[in-house]
């Protein structure tokens, strides 16, 4: 099955090639972060951790929403995401991958990474997290794997697999769950301990990942053969809008709580990002875009008639998108440092290496994806001629 | 077997690559087997120095743990003879020449264990 | 000769799959580790730290504390502030005391710096993050470090609500002015803090900086011992912690 992603037309080799050269540069600057030390990034003593964690905090949540499409066609048997469980997947697959690197190269120490195994810790959240996400790439890789090959071969999948999909529900949950009790935990860091970080997380997950299935399921029916068909995306188009509802609604419900009970310590991470503190007001420009994002696309998904012009609908999705990466793979970690628990407010703007190597794991992230796509649509016999 | 040329061209690379270190010695003459210089007066090491030769990182590592984690200073060896572990306050006591002592095995076999990243090696004449 | 790769891939996959889980299995049922440091015959101990601020203002802009830890532990002296690595160090009063109103208090007290440490807490939360156990408590309270442990995700940097942990940014070695052979130093990528000098201690020593002070503000001892001069403190003084209610328990304590 793999030979498959061999084969390819120019324009797809030139893909190809272009998120190699990015991949590769993110590499080298890998290379001088793990001789220098992470010193090489923005990071300090304040702010312990920033882009890298940011990204695998977010793409938990990309990852997680492949449970929008498997849950509705596994569960309630509504065929019409049939063509489309196999791109969440392996979405899954390559979101998950993407974290993983991300928490590697935020190691100090990456060559005694396995201590997490070796050393198993059931008090650590981190220990679960690491147990959460390895298994839910392997069971993405064997649901992907098992699905596919009998689609190849033209019968129907083994009976023993429905039950590890099924499984594979609560999963995905459980990935973006455990992941909020990352930081929800932590006395220390009161803009993080609050009890809706959890279904925070779930709402942006449902809306973010989604949405960008949209969006690569247009870009497929450009490029490919295969054509996700219009009342599918329409109807992922609802899950996005429901989603993105709740989340901003979460969010709002977070600043009621801080706002008006008026303690500092839950406002000024408030103030921080939207207004500034001490003069700092890095974040200030990238989270009013993300609020203007948010309502805009709200408002095109809302809107019926919006939402069912596909071109309207990319936008919103775009918007979407962009909206909550900017709020969690930015505002969300940077704002837990900012104010410290001693008050300081401390810089921080990733570094050009730093940047670098966020970009070669996206474009890894992409050319994954771009493989196993390129494998599920050649066994449709849909690709591009 | 369009591919002929290619899969022996292929193979031939292959074979080079893989047989790098027979080639390199036959160059350049094989590595020499390395003689730890050996300086203290002492009869025995901590343990006899066949299992010091075999053993040592397993010990060290042992002593690691006990120190670090279990706060126990004092190792009682085989002999019912008793020391303090301690890298730096103990091995390198008797073995202050790092460079013909550790260093002469450890570059033969090519492994560097990073215990000198953190703990301050003997002052040496270079 | 497809089937066979495809087979074969597998099975190496699942077999490493199963290596890893099984050795992390045994270790997590097994008594790989546990610590047997306290035997039940030994008194156990608790040790705690008093700091007495007056006195310690009393020596102006003194740092022989800080000056003894620095030297005792190879702590290097980076310039660059976001890189610092801190173990005992002066820090604001309402940066100390976040929750303390200090308007109407003496300002001689809480217009000076205070010194702040590890707190040792007796809950402590860098140990519950930990997933390496790199950090944890030992039986007589300290919150010791394993630097050959800690693969440096910091995550315990997060959970302090003390800013109490550092991390090696880079190869500290460069920015040490004088290295003392006796304790390590650290290398790039791992967490440090104040040990309490477990290391001295062990050896039945006093802290470095308790050493170091001659304005005995810094008084250590054993909780547990009520004849203790640390309890003879808090018995008839009384004295702050640290952001206490977070439930943390720090065992560093502030005279008021």
């Amino acid at each position: 099955m793999l030979e498959k992603a061999l084969v390819g037309g120019r324009g797809y080799w030139r893909w190809i090639l272009a998120l190699g050269v990015v991949i590769a540069l993110g590499l080298v600057s890998y290379l001088r972060q793990f001789a220098f030390g992470l010193g090489i990034t923005g990071l300090s003593r304040d702010v312990t951790w920033g882009l890298y964690i940011a990204q695998f905090t977010f793409l938990v949540g990309v990852a997680a929403s492949a449970v929008m499409v498997v849950l509705p066609y596994y569960l309630h048997n509504f065929k019409m995401f049939g063509k489309l469980t196999i791109l969440g997947e392996f979405l899954a697959i390559s979101a998950v991958t993407m974290c993983m690197l991300f928490i590697f190269v935020d190691m100090g120490q990456p060559t005694r990474v396995l201590n997490v195994m070796l050393y198993p810790t059931p008090h650590s959240l981190m220990f679960w997290d690491m147990v959460s996400l390895s298994g839910y790439l392997v069971l993405n890789v064997v649901i992907s794997h098992v699905t596919l090959a009998a689609e190849r071969n033209s019968v129907p999948p083994p009976s023993w697999i429905r039950p590890v999909i099924i499984l594979s529900i609560p999963w995905a949950v459980s990935i973006h769950t455990v992941t909020a009790f990352l930081y929800s935990g932590l006395a220390a860091r009161p803009f993080w301990m609050t009890a809706i970080l959890a279904p925070r997380f779930l709402a942006s997950a449902f809306s973010a990942g989604p949405a960008l299935l949209i969006l690569f399921c247009l870009v497929l029916r450009r490029v490919t053969r295969f054509d996700a068909g219009r009342e599918p995306i329409q109807r992922l188009a609802i899950i996005v809008t429901y989603a993105m509802l709740i989340n901003v609604f979460f969010v709002l419900m977070e600043l009621f709580t801080a706002l008006y009970s008026n303690i500092p310590e839950d406002v000024e991470h408030f103030k921080f990002l939207f207004v500034g503190l001490e003069g700092n007001t890095t974040l200030v420009p990238w989270m009013w875009a993300s609020a203007v994002l948010s309502v805009a696309a709200l408002v095109l998904l809302v809107n019926p008639k919006t939402r069912h012009d596909e071109r309207t609908l990319a936008a919103a999705c775009v918007a979407v998108f962009l909206g909550l990466w900017i709020e969690k793979g930015l505002g969300l970690i940077i704002a837990g440092f900012e104010p410290s628990p001693l008050g300081a407010v401390t810089a921080y703007t990733p570094t050009v290496p730093e940047i670098s190597i966020t970009l070669g794991i996206y474009a890894f992230g992409l050319l994954l994806i771009t493989l196993l796509y390129k494998i599920a649509l050649s066994v449709r016999g849909e690709t591009a001629a | 077997m369009r591919d002929r040329g290619r899969i022996i061209t292929g193979l031939a690379v292959f074979v080079a690559v893989a047989l790098a270190p027979v080639w390199q010695a036959a160059l350049h003459g094989a590595a020499r087997r390395p003689d730890p210089k050996i300086v203290t007066t002492a009869k025995q090491c901590v343990e006899p120095t066949a299992a010091m030769r075999r053993d040592h990182m397993e010990l060290l590592n042992a002593w690691r743990d006990t120190v670090v984690r279990r706060g126990q200073r004092t190792y009682v060896a085989a002999d019912g003879k008793t020391v303090t572990m301690s890298l730096t306050g103990t091995c390198m006591k008797c073995h202050p020449n790092k460079k013909e002592f550790c260093d002469a095995c450890h570059n033969y076999l090519a492994v560097s264990p990073y215990c000198w990243e953190c703990h301050i090696e003997p002052k040496e004449k270079s | 000769m497809g089937q066979d790769r495809r087979g074969f891939l597998k099975l190496a996959g699942l077999a490493a799959v199963c290596a890893t889980a099984r050795e992390s299995l045994t270790r997590l049922a097994g008594a790989a580790e546990t610590e047997p440091r306290s035997s039940a015959k030994a008194p156990k101990v608790r040790w705690a730290m008093v700091v007495d601020p007056r006195r310690c203002l009393e020596q102006e802009s003194c740092t022989a504390c800080i000056d003894a830890c620095d030297h005792a532990h190879n702590i290097p002296a980076f310039t660059n502030p976001r890189h610092e690595v801190k173990w005992i160090w002066k820090t604001r009063f309402d940066e100390a005391f976040p929750d303390q109103d200090s308007r109407y208090i003496d300002p001689a007290l809480t217009s000076e710096p205070v010194l702040a440490l590890c707190n040792h807490c007796d809950n402590p939360p860098c140990v519950r993050v930990c997933p390496t156990q790199a950090t944890w408590k030992r039986d007589d309270g300290i919150v010791a470090m394993d630097w050959h442990r800690c693969i440096g995700c910091r995550y315990c940097m997060a959970a302090c609500p003390y800013g109490s942990r550092s991390f090696n940014w880079e190869d500290p070695r460069p920015h040490i002015a004088h290295e003392d052979p006796d304790f390590p130093t650290r290398t790039k990528g791992v967490v440090e803090k104040c040990t309490f000098c477990d290391e001295r201690i062990d050896r039945g020593e006093l802290p470095a900086c308790v050493v170091a002070c001659k304005a005995k503000a810094l008084v250590f001892g054993d909780l547990n011992d009520p004849d203790s001069e640390v309890r003879r403190l808090l018995r008839t003084r009384f004295a702050l912690r640290r952001r206490a209610g977070l439930g943390t328990q720090p065992e560093v304590f502030y005279l008021v």
